[in-house]
């Protein structure tokens, strides 16, 4: 095993590692290495180095430190049945790859991850190593991202969150019944365990710091950026309901920073309980509009849900024009008067246009020609709403209008 | 008409201090004629301005946007900067008219700018020279859409402070040398290595991170854009990796589920047995069995079933409604808001809180996601009810002489009726299954007070009641 040389080691546990959705780099505080005078740093907003043809962002290595798993979940290429070539980095390895790719600039950081190995807090132990190498041996500044194996002692937790800027806890499945037919040795409340942990440890880190004002030592900062989680969509039966719904309960219970949907993608030698197909690639994109609403647009579950079918959302279109279509009596706004609250609502208004918007019109009334400078979907606007020099009369209203925006048949289609 | 002569394109100063003079001046934009290059020696053509004039103060925004922009490539900008600080120093919510146009234009040039800076961030690949001195020297070459050298470069230098580092691009070259970061003119390609030792490995990774069944090629041209791709690395690979994806995808769909792996059962660790019949034969495994628990649905958002705390020969058992947020999260009764102000009355009543028993008629919190936090619901009757089974056993193991229940639910668990509280406080009632009770409100009742004074004497009473606890119990 120890003979594979680090090329092929880095194949398989970077093909391994691809299904977790998230790279980002983002959210956790301003650093860098003018006082350690070694290299690295993170300046709030994240970099994404590099893209792939399945236009996700590159951002981190990700990698796992090895796809040995003594887990047996379905959906999962690394688990203990799968044929898959197995490999193991050790941790000076990963620290070297770690360095070796941030000196070129080709990231931001490091994203390890693994499968279980002996137990659950000897895994997290070897990956705790890898940042503290990192961070004490290298003083490296840049951005860790560790995954916190759920089950492993919250000491282990709590040490892992002085090294790394984020951790993550993956739900895997948005509902208990997914989870005990597809992830047999997972327990949901195992892994919720794990992220209020987390979460015990960010409010310790907020109460030392507000603490320092009498203290003397600096408090160690507590996985600054955060945590998140990920569920996969479209490997069992749960609804989009289901998965909002899971998603607000963690959002509310443990402050995660995101939460990211994984369309079920076929992974090769997959177990034939699951369904070999395309990817659900428009739904997971739903998801993630739906999870925005929810977060910066003060909807609630339950109004994006108001006009789906079956607890699932609208492929054709998106949740918040499925949403106003629902709720003509509200529309046409007045973009002159109408509260930021409502604008927020207008489908083709983002929260950066309804705040232009907003400032904008203190200073004179807008017209329909103005609305060009802040959003790029004027024509979407117009049902919804009212200027000086427009009324959309009937067309509010009209039947036809969902038709106006749904694409036509043959790509929805395509989009199943 | 006044000519002004910028030496450089993209000189901030230089433009800055023709502005101030022209401003100063009170030259109307349309009175200036901007070129760039190094023509003529002096700043001003033909008609001479004052030297200084009485500063104009401008938004600190305008100046710091100003400053990014005169890097932008088109010849126009110095002549469209001038006219938008002649407009703002007579207006001074310009910057804020979103609709207007030169705002609009400079909303976008700013954009392009700062895109450009970022994709520079990104997409700079250094090589390796060599090693100086312990230093490790990288060099990278670079093809900016805009003269953002000197925009881009403090980043590299808070980045790479350990290692010695040059850029080089086509317009100028910042470099990173004994920890000083100077700019110098711009230079070739062939100034760079053809190649770094860890490229292949970078290459292998970017390949084997990238999933064939999920092919989003716009998406990724949008944020990397093919102007970009001649000088990263892993782009070389692009064409291969779309072309053989379909086939890879196809065959991942295809190929015939295998046998499990044979060493499967050796590595697979055993799956939980999860119909063991509760063990309720001491608070330790009475713990662990309510933890467990699915007797009603709040286990499905709650993180863990809270189970009392307390010595086992407890005199006093105190029950309250359910966890909240803090006792969700960190499996113990009363560490919350609530508790804290519990602990204040209970030390006020002479109760020492290690001596009691602590526990809740509901063991899993009940709540209402909203945003990013969980809102306290009260618990129906129902959930009490199916909780009691718990709760019973808890009072059968510690055997209490006196249990004091806080709030209506607490109340309901113990006696599994409904009463209010009002008709129950102030008197001690026998319990038939042995001991006493004693009936009061909930800490949070108090928390929940907007009345101050009220609260203050609501505190008192709950205080009285503690205390006549400790005297029944003494």
């Amino acid at each position: 095993m120890s003979a594979k040389p680090i090329l092929e080691k880095l194949a398989i546990l970077a093909d391994a590692a691809k299904y977790d959705a998230s790279c980002a780099s983002s959210g956790t505080v301003k650093r860098d290495s003018t006082g350690t005078r070694g290299i690295g740093s993170t300046e709030g907003m994240g970099i994404c180095h590099s893209y792939a043809p399945d236009g996700r962002c590159i951002s981190l290595l990700k990698i796992l430190l090895t796809n040995f798993c003594v887990y047996d979940c379905r959906f999962c290429i690394n688990r203990a049945s799968s044929n898959v070539e197995r490999a193991r980095f050790s941790p000076a390895e990963v620290v070297r790859l770690t360095l070796d790719f941030y000196k070129r600039n080709y990231i931001e950081g490091l994203f390890l991850s693994s499968g279980i190995i002996r137990s659950e807090d000897y895994t997290m132990e070897q990956l705790v190593e890898v940042a503290r190498l990192l961070r004490e041996e290298h003083r490296f500044q840049g951005y860790i991202h560790l995954k916190t194996i759920a089950g492993a002692d919250p000491g282990l937790v709590a040490l892992a969150g002085i090294y790394a800027d984020r951790l993550s806890t993956n739900v895997e499945l948005p509902t208990e019944a997914g989870l005990t037919s597809f992830a047999p040795e997972k327990r949901p409340e195992t892994i919720r365990k794990t992220m209020a942990s987390v979460r015990v440890g960010e409010s310790g880190a907020i109460e030392a710091a507000k603490g320092r004002l009498i203290g003397k030592a600096r408090p160690p900062r507590f996985a600054p950026a955060g945590q998140s989680t990920q569920m996969i969509v479209g490997a069992d039966a749960a609804r989009d309901d289901d998965i909002l719904k899971t998603a607000t309960n963690l959002y509310s219970a443990y402050q995660l920073r995101r939460v990211y949907y994984s369309a079920y993608s076929p992974i090769p030698d997959a177990s034939s309980d699951l369904p070999p197909l395309r990817p659900p690639l428009m739904r997971e994109h739903r998801l993630y509009q739906a999870d925005w609403l929810l977060r910066f647009y003060g909807f609630e579950r339950t109004e994006i849900l108001e006009g789906a079918k079956d607890g699932m959302l609208d492929l054709a279109i998106d949740p918040k024009l499925a949403w106003a279509l629902q709720r003509r009596e509200i529309f046409p706004v007045d973009i002159n008067r109408a509260p930021r609250e409502l604008l927020l609502r207008v489908p083709g208004l983002g929260t950066r246009a309804v705040d232009r918007i907003v400032a904008a019109r203190r200073l004179g009334r807008l017209r329909l020609g103005d609305l060009a400078r802040f959003t790029a979907s004027v024509k979407k606007l117009l049902p919804f709403i009212v200027t000086p020099d427009w009324r959309p009369g009937s067309l509010t209203d009209s039947a036809e209008l969902r038709a106006r925006f749904a694409p036509p048949a043959e790509q929805l289609a395509l989009a199943l | 008409m006044k000519d002004v002569q910028l030496e450089k394109p993209g000189d901030f100063d230089a433009w800055r201090s023709a502005a101030r003079r022209l401003l100063a001046g009170g030259v109307a934009p349309e009175e200036v004629g901007w070129r760039v290059g190094s023509a003529g020696a002096s700043l001003f053509g033909e008609g001479s301005l004052p030297r200084s004039g009485a500063p104009v103060n401008l938004p600190r925004e305008l100046i710091e946007v100003a400053e990014r922009v005169i890097c932008h490539r088109d010849a126009d900008v110095p002549a469209r900067l001038y006219r938008i600080i002649w407009r703002a120093a007579h207006d001074k919510q310009l910057l804020a008219r979103g609709a207007d146009p030169d705002i609009d234009w400079l909303r976008k040039a700013d954009k392009a700018i700062r895109r450009d800076v970022h994709k520079m961030h990104a997409f700079v690949r250094f090589r390796r020279l060599g090693e100086e001195a312990g230093r490790e020297c990288f060099v990278a070459w670079f093809e900016p859409s805009h003269r953002i050298i000197p925009l881009a470069a403090p980043f590299f230098q808070r980045r790479f402070f350990g290692m010695d580092w040059a850029i080089v691009t086509p317009d100028a070259r910042a470099i990173w040398r004994n920890e000083t970061l100077t700019y110098g003119p711009g230079g070739s390609r062939d100034e760079v290595p053809d190649t770094d030792v860890v490229e292949e490995q970078w290459r292998t990774y970017y390949g084997a991170i990238f999933n064939p069944a999920r092919v989003k090629i716009n998406a990724m041209r949008a944020e990397m854009p093919k102007k970009y791709w001649r000088n990263l690395p892993e782009a070389e690979d692009i064409a291969a990796l779309v072309a053989g994806a379909e086939a890879r995808a196809e065959r991942m769909r295809e190929a015939a589920v295998s046998l499990a792996n044979p060493l499967t059962e050796k590595w697979r660790k055993p799956v939980p047995e999860d119909d063991a019949p509760d063990d309720v034969t001491t608070l330790e495994a009475l713990a662990r069995a309510v933890d467990r628990c699915k007797r009603c649905p709040l286990h499905c958002s709650a993180t863990q079933g809270v189970a009392g705390e307390g010595p086992k020969r407890a005199r006093i058992m105190l029950v309250g409604e359910q966890p909240g947020d803090q006792e969700d999260l960190q499996g113990r009764p009363f560490v919350g808001p609530a508790g804290q102000l519990l602990d204040g009355a209970l030390a006020e009543a002479g109760l020492d809180r290690r001596q009691l028993y602590l526990t809740n008629a509901v063991k899993h919190f009940k709540f209402t996601p909203r945003g990013k936090r969980r809102l306290h619901e009260n618990p129906s009757a129902g959930e009490i009810d199916a909780c009691r089974w718990w709760l019973d056993k808890e009072r059968a193991l510690v055997k209490p002489d006196l249990i004091i229940t806080l709030g209506a639910s607490a109340l309901r668990g113990v006696t599994g009726k409904s009463l209010s509280i009002k008709s129950m406080r102030g008197t001690v009632h026998p319990l038939e299954s042995g001991g006493q009770l004693i009936a009061t409100i909930h800490p949070s009742f108090l928390l929940r007070m907007p009345d101050k004074l009220r609260a203050a004497s609501e505190r008192e009473a709950f205080v009285a009641d503690l205390a006549c606890a400790r005297d029944l119990a003494a």
